[in-house]
């Protein structure tokens, strides 16, 4: 849904490449020095993006955790400990909670999103005509820059814009305000978000798809099986651990949503995800403090929603043969 | 194994030291311009927002004939355009330049921190416009280019097709006009900009207009609820409210374009907007480039008037100042003080002087033909009152609270005009207890 789900993904992909079997090192390892670089290789191949990770993304995470015990503004090189003031300050305020209502909007969109995903996924996993075109067709919007995504559906979503001009073209009539209406922001948002993040899922589900023996499609197929039964009963459980992180990256990411709204309203018009409101208090009101503090609560109830649904739905091993 | 993670646990913190560390390298000495332009030597960094202005050369040039004067500098310029944002938080290190535009969100106490002292109050309000607005204990840190008068930019021939000539001296009167301009054109009468959001926050600086009171805005640290009827802040929102309440604005506020509202302002199918001075200038090339009169473009005050004459706010545009750290502050001040005095640029794009006695520029013949009082701001408790704004979320400098009040009333947001209004008064009284207790 978001970048936190870029990043996952990616950290997930560098994690599973990242780490060689420390395998013996071909002929026979003398004892004493070889056998000590041997050892140190795995580490050296290790320490890039272990240091990258370290740098960006703990000690960032270290720091704001420290930001959440101060009033610090954000700008004066003064920062005085507070202690936990701006947890009981955010818990004792539920409207700044409410904001996550708004996540149910992408919560709904991103289950029509791994759906869309699936299908697609599936139809393109067979021998269809075509079907790199489509794959591309089907990628491209997850590699257009967020920015871009957003200053082009806001043309896409004016009054008498590209979207209510296709509309009438097929006979649907009437001016929309896509954005400017309540009841229609928050779905046309999640609608954006859908467009962008498919084709990632997709690709996701492929290739899991992909690694499913090609065997198992022509026994079914001798046995009768059409489609669908295929589907259900040799794809669906075949890439049943790809479909249940999907799901988890599906709520964490509708918890942070942020570029798609942040770029097109700017969190006007009940748009506001908690994300934005949590920049808004850091740069705005300058309270860096309080934000920090917002943050690792998002961060922590992630990871409890994650856990949670870890529980409910236990990881197994998927045998195929 | 043990000893590179000593190394990498050893950087990081490094790392960490020097980022919340601060040196405090020359603090208090003064930039004082230099007595003799030969003497002077060094290159020094300008931070501006004009990205357009490199682009285009401009800055390039006034570069150019300051090196005529001052031989031994050279000046580079950086150009940032979320300058708030890059800024603020580069401000964080020792780096920002030797020269940069003072950001808005900075709280005038904080200037010393941050910035050299120019020079005594007493001796620098005798040559410059609004160095009360950054005077810290008699000292002055910053030194506005220009100044900004506020009004309803507007298309003269729009509003003549619908008859009328004379500005409205009431906002009743201000309405009304609008509503003739949609009955008997095709124009939208009041454009709010509310998507870009940036243009809401100017109706803020019509503070004063109302009643002409170069003190309103200071008044707002004493104020306990801003927003109560015969308020400034209540007469200037509830105009926004009617306008919008009444239909007299775009159909869709959520996609609205600035670059674009120039355009169709030129064009005349926008009426009018409120906006600063700044703004005459680049909107008259609009009108030119739509194939229009530049002179369609007018400029008209706030819709209220004491003893038979308008009052328009006069506002610091950026304020120019010297980095505290700045190894070359004599260079940076020679730079500050020639850009001001000498470049011209205020004159060259149509805007307000902030170097006393200079003429009103061009763009603002129609308030110095009619009369409008300009009154300068009062800001000895502008720092209280952005404390209590910030602590009270509202935030009467950014947006997001006048694009709830359109939002209230064009209907997309529950509540009316009063009870927001009560909602406002209710945190900033609250916010202004907390800091006072």
């Amino acid at each position: 849904m978001t970048a936190v789900q870029k990043t996952r993904a990616e950290a997930s992909a560098v994690g599973r490449r990242g780490a060689p079997p420390p395998g013996p090192a071909g002929g026979r390892p003398r004892p004493g020095r070889r056998r000590r670089t041997a050892a140190l290789t795995p580490w050296l191949f290790l320490a890039v993006p272990l240091t990258l990770l370290l740098v960006f993304t703990y000690l960032p995470v270290a720091d704001m955790v420290g930001y959440s015990f101060t009033d610090w503004d954000g700008t004066s090189p003064e920062r005085s400990l507070v202690g936990g003031e701006n947890y009981t300050d955010l818990v004792t305020r539920p409207q700044l909670f409410e904001v996550f209502l708004v996540s149910g909007f992408y919560l709904a969109a991103s289950f029509v999103q791994i759906a869309v995903a699936l299908y697609f996924a599936t139809v393109l996993s067979f021998n269809t005509r075509f079907r790199n075109v489509f794959k591309g067709l089907l990628f491209f919007p997850y590699l257009v820059n967020g920015v871009a995504v957003g200053f082009v559906f806001l043309y896409f979503f004016q009054p008498d814009g590209t979207l209510d001009t296709l509309l009438r073209l097929v006979g649907v009539d009437g001016r929309h305000l896509w954005l400017g209406d309540p009841d229609l922001a928050n779905p046309s948002l999640a609608g954006v978000s859908v467009w962008r993040f498919t084709g990632l899922n997709m690709v996701l589900f492929l290739g899991a798809i992909q690694s499913i023996p090609p065997h198992l499609y022509e026994a079914a197929q001798l046995d009768g099986a059409n489609r669908w039964q295929q589907f259900r009963h040799i794809i669906a459980p075949g890439i049943k651990p790809v479909i249940s992180l999907s799901f988890i990256l599906a709520v964490s990411g509708s918890l942070a949503v942020f570029e798609i709204p942040y770029i097109m309203t700017g969190g006007a018009n009940g748009t506001e995800t908690f994300v934005i409101q949590t920049v808004k208090l850091a740069f705005q009101f300058d309270k860096v403090g309080l934000a920090s503090a917002s943050a690792v609560v998002l961060l922590v109830l992630i990871l409890l929603i994650t856990w949670v649904q870890r529980r409910l739905i236990p990881e197994e091993r998927v045998e195929l043969s | 194994m043990r000893k590179s993670w000593m190394a990498l646990v050893a950087a990081t913190a490094v790392a960490a030291t020097a980022c919340s560390g601060q040196g405090g390298g020359g603090r208090g000495e003064i930039a004082a311009p230099p007595s003799d332009p030969a003497k002077v030597s060094g290159e020094i960094t300008v931070l501006t927002n004009r990205s357009d202005q490199i682009a285009d050369g401009t800055l390039e040039k006034y570069a150019e004939e300051f090196g005529e004067v001052y031989p031994g500098v050279k000046v580079k310029f950086e150009g940032l355009t979320d300058y708030e944002g890059e800024t603020k938080i580069r401000m964080n290190t020792e780096n920002y330049g030797d020269v940069l535009l003072i950001p808005n969100s900075l709280s005038v106490e904080q200037y010393p921190t941050f910035f050299a002292p120019l020079g005594e109050a007493g001796e620098l309000s005798k040559k410059f416009d609004y160095t009360d607005h950054a005077t810290v204990d008699g000292q002055v840190y910053g030194l506005a280019n220009i100044g900004v008068a506020n009004g309803f930019v507007y298309n003269k021939a729009v509003w003549a097709k619908a008859g009328i000539t004379e500005w409205p001296a009431t906002p009743e009167e201000f309405v009304a006009d609008l509503r003739k301009i949609r009955a008997r054109t095709d124009a939208v009468p009041y454009y709010t900009n509310y998507k870009d959001g940036w243009p809401l926050t100017n109706w803020t600086n019509a503070i004063g207009s109302p009643g002409c009171d170069p003190g309103s805005y200071d008044s707002l640290a004493k104020t306990a609820k801003p927003w109560s009827p015969g308020s400034d802040l209540h007469t200037i929102d509830e105009l926004l409210y009617t306008v919008v309440d009444g239909k007299l604005s775009e159909s869709d506020p959520t996609t609205t374009n600035w670059e674009d509202s120039k355009t169709q302002m030129g064009a005349g199918r926008i009426a009018s907007m409120w906006l600063g001075s700044w703004a005459i200038s680049q909107m008259r090339t609009a009108a030119e480039a739509a194939g229009k009169k530049p002179d369609d473009i007018g400029f008209m005050p706030f819709p209220a008037q004491k003893d038979g004459k308008f009052c328009s706010v006069l506002r610091p545009d950026y304020q120019y100042a010297v980095n505290v750290h700045s190894g070359k502050k004599a260079a940076a001040r020679a730079w500050i003080d020639w850009y001001i005095t000498k470049s011209g640029q205020a004159a060259a794009e149509g805007s307000i002087s902030s170097v006393k006695g200079a003429p009103l520029p061009d763009t603002l013949k129609p308030f110095s033909d009619n009369d409008v009082t300009l009154i300068p701001q009062h800001q000895e408790n502008v720092a209280d009152v952005h404390a209590i704004d910030k602590a009270s979320e509202i935030g009467i400098t950014v947006q997001d609270y006048r694009q709830k009040l359109v939002d209230v009333a064009r209907g997309a947001a529950d509540g009316d005009m009063d009870s927001y209004f009560e909602e406002l008064n209710g945190k900033w009284s609250e916010a202004q207890q907390t800091l006072g207790g």
